[in-house]
């Protein structure tokens, strides 16, 4: 049996300030197969960016990995030296953040950039490589590639500069992209497109990917499985229709009632009462429970921890079958 | 591009033009300029005559029109002290200021940069935190003070380095040169290090602050994420955006140090054009005092051209919105 192509087991993450230790992210685990995507949603501040930069190995000071362990293809990579996870980088995980007006260098040509993160990772020539972008750059669908190679960052459209961005993650054909809500940033008209370019990428290459995103309308179009996190944990993990079609968890269910576009039936938007607590102040037991129109004693005293429920696993005290015994499985 | 350079170039002539009233009302507030040029015993009809050939009975604007006009050929009239045409002086004296700095501000330029990306990529090393000591220093030491302290130590106590004096020169036409002779480039080292010591602080801060702030910024975030070496994130990627503002403000401030020379050549005796016009103002030398304004405020605003131009090459937005007016 193949390893997923990312494995995460127990991550914690902390910031050290200078008052106090900051959990941003309390024991996750998930999993990504090869040609899979996984979506990734929550509330402002749950964690989503930080377990992505965790994963690539970018989490920069203050921030810290404290715990558990992340596999990309069944090799270990969260305790690997600078050096070695630098390699990783780029050419086995794929990166794109929000912003593509301010992801490329504007003093060089997109070409350079693009030759430049090619001959990092392979020995390709520089005319290889040159040839190489330009049909990176078609394949995305910026037209004319041979001419507009040479163009600059600010020579682009919003749209048509997420495109170089996504070229440049995959141009040595990663195993895992991680899209940091790749479209926010976007027009509403490009981003349908953006979308459907990364689906299609990873696709066509078999590629994972991991999308983070605000938009449950993303979601339930292209991602397979997907997790709801809420602050700094998964509250909900599994296949996408039985997510949003069975949300079992009290904040899942909070947020899909939210999606309007689902199957067409259900128009309101529904609003969950409250914030999410700062990292500060997380309550004791489920970080949910100020919020929680289902909470009860034991909510406010014990943390609840995943369970699994048919293909979802949910960590919330009412689908405790008994205390502590399925506590030790993750989703699958 | 062209109507952008033109729109400057009118710029700069405006501003010469204001800094010519400027100097030719210095010859108006300074006293009657025939008694600067005639002896005590000359009669009434003499002093008449010499008012008359020069032009000093005309109206003023005809006055200013005739100064304007003359100065634009770099004719800027007669020096009382030395009786001899003030742009021969200033010729003269131009290449000894000028190669001083030059030399200041490669000196500036340098060591500014250097020091200002160490202390940026190490941040908390002692040498980091010495560089930001010393450059307090630099800023906060008025300059004649560090002319004579180098002289103490370099000339005096250890006898290393000239005190004065540009040393031998080579005469290349009408331009003299001191980087031909080993005494000449001697002679260089300290007026430069005094004259630029205070500009190498300003670009080392500048530098540092620069480059800490485009560490920050998302395309060296993506750039490290896309697994490019720290080497060609550091000096590729962000020494290159980091240089951008930093040559404008080194480029401006040529004009201060030229500006700022006068000090370091009064320290070294340094017989450049500063020196020229501290012993104008001893003299009361008007036509000096007054060429010298218009020369330090042509060169001021040509660098100020030169580097709005240098600009528009470095940062390819700047030249797309440009050659595309809005
Ligand atoms: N450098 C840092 N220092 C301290 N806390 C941090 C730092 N970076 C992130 N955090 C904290 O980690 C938590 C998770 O942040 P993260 O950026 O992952 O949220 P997010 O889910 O991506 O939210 P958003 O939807 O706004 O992007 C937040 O509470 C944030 O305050
Ligand atoms: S554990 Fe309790 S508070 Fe938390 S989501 Fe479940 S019911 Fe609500
Ligand atoms: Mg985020």
């Amino acid at each position: 049996m193949t390893p997923p192509v990312l494995s995460v087991r127990n991550l914690e993450v902390e910031f050290h300030t200078r008052r106090s230790v900051l959990h941003a992210i309390n024991g996750i685990s998930f999993d990504i197969a090869k040609g899979e995507v996984l979506g990734v949603v929550g509330e402002s501040g749950a964690g989503k960016s930080v377990t992505g930069l965790a994963v690539i190995g970018l989490l920069d000071p203050p921030g810290r990995i404290a715990g558990g362990e992340i596999h990309l293809s069944g090799m270990r990579i969260d305790h690997l030296p600078p050096e070695e996870i630098r390699r990783i980088r780029g050419k086995r995980i794929g990166m794109i953040f929000q912003d593509p007006l301010t992801s490329l260098n504007p003093l060089y040509r997109i070409g350079d950039q693009i030759v430049e993160t090619i001959r990092t990772h392979t020995n390709l020539t520089e005319t290889a490589a040159r040839k190489r972008a330009i049909d990176l750059l078609a394949e995305v669908g910026i037209p004319a590639p041979e001419k507009r190679i040479d163009a600059y960052p600010h020579e682009f459209s919003g749209g048509m500069r997420q495109r170089v961005v996504i070229a440049l993650a995959i141009c040595a054909e990663p195993e895992l992209i991680i899209a940091d809500e790749p479209t926010t940033a976007l027009d509403v008209s490009v981003q349908a497109q953006i979308i459907s370019l990364i689906k299609r990428l990873g696709r066509d290459h078999g590629t994972a990917v991991m999308l983070v995103t605000h938009d449950m309308g993303v979601i339930a179009e292209t991602s397979d499985r997907v997790a709801v996190m809420y602050s700094g944990r998964i509250a909900e993990i599994g296949p996408v229709q039985d997510v949003v079609q069975n949300p079992l968890h009290p904040y899942a269910k909070g947020l899909m009632g939210a999606i309007p576009t689902l199957a067409g039936e259900d128009k309101r938007l529904v609003q969950i009462p409250g914030s999410m607590p700062r990292l500060s102040a997380i309550p004791q037991g489920c970080p949910f429970n100020p919020r929680c129109g289902f909470v009860f004693d034991r909510c406010r005293v014990e943390r609840p921890e995943p369970v699994v429920r048919g293909r979802q696993a949910v960590a919330c005290h009412l689908y405790d079958a008994a205390p502590n015994d399925v506590a030790k499985e993750t989703a699958a | 591009m062209l109507a952008f350079t033109l729109r400057r170039a009118i710029q700069a002539i405006g501003v010469l033009i204001a800094v010519g009233i400027i100097s030719f009302s210095m010859f108006r507030f300074a006293g009657d300029p025939v008694n600067q040029i005639v002896s005590i015993d000359t009669s009434a009809a003499e002093r008449e005559a010499v008012r008359k050939s020069l032009g000093l009975d005309d109206p003023v604007v005809v006055q200013f029109a005739r100064y304007f006009g003359n100065a634009a050929q770099f004719k800027f009239g007669v020096s009382y002290q030395f009786r001899q045409p003030v742009s021969n002086l200033l010729a003269d004296r131009m290449p000894a200021t000028l190669e001083l700095a030059i030399c200041a501000t490669i000196f500036a330029m340098v060591f500014g940069i250097l020091m200002g990306v160490y202390s940026a990529l190490r941040r908390e090393s002692a040498l980091a935190k010495l560089f930001q000591a010393v450059s307090l220093i630099g800023i906060s030491l008025p300059t004649f003070l560090i002319g004579i302290l180098l002289i103490y130590l370099f000339s005096v106590t250890l006898g290393w380095l000239p005190s004065f004096g540009r040393g031998d020169v080579v005469r290349l036409g009408w331009w003299t040169t001191g980087l031909l002779t080993l005494s000449g480039l001697k002679a260089l080292i300290l007026p430069s290090i005094t004259l630029g010591l205070f500009q190498l602080t300003l670009i080392m801060r500048l530098v540092r602050a620069e480059m800490l702030e485009v560490l920050r910024t998302d395309y060296i975030r993506f750039a490290r994420a896309r697994g490019l070496t720290t080497r060609a994130i550091h000096f590729g990627h962000a020494l290159k955006n980091t240089l951008v503002p930093v040559i404008t403000v080194a480029g401006l401030q040529f004009g201060s140090v030229i500006a700022f020379a006068i000090i370091t050549e009064t320290v070294f005796q340094w017989p450049g054009m500063g020196l020229l016009f501290v012993q104008a103002v001893q003299n009361v030398d008007i036509p000096i005092m007054a060429a010298y304004l218009l020369m330090v405020s042509l060169i001021f605003v040509t660098i100020n051209l030169v580097v709005d131009l240098l600009y528009t090459i470095v940062d390819p937005r700047l030249r797309s919105t440009i050659s595309r007016p809005a």
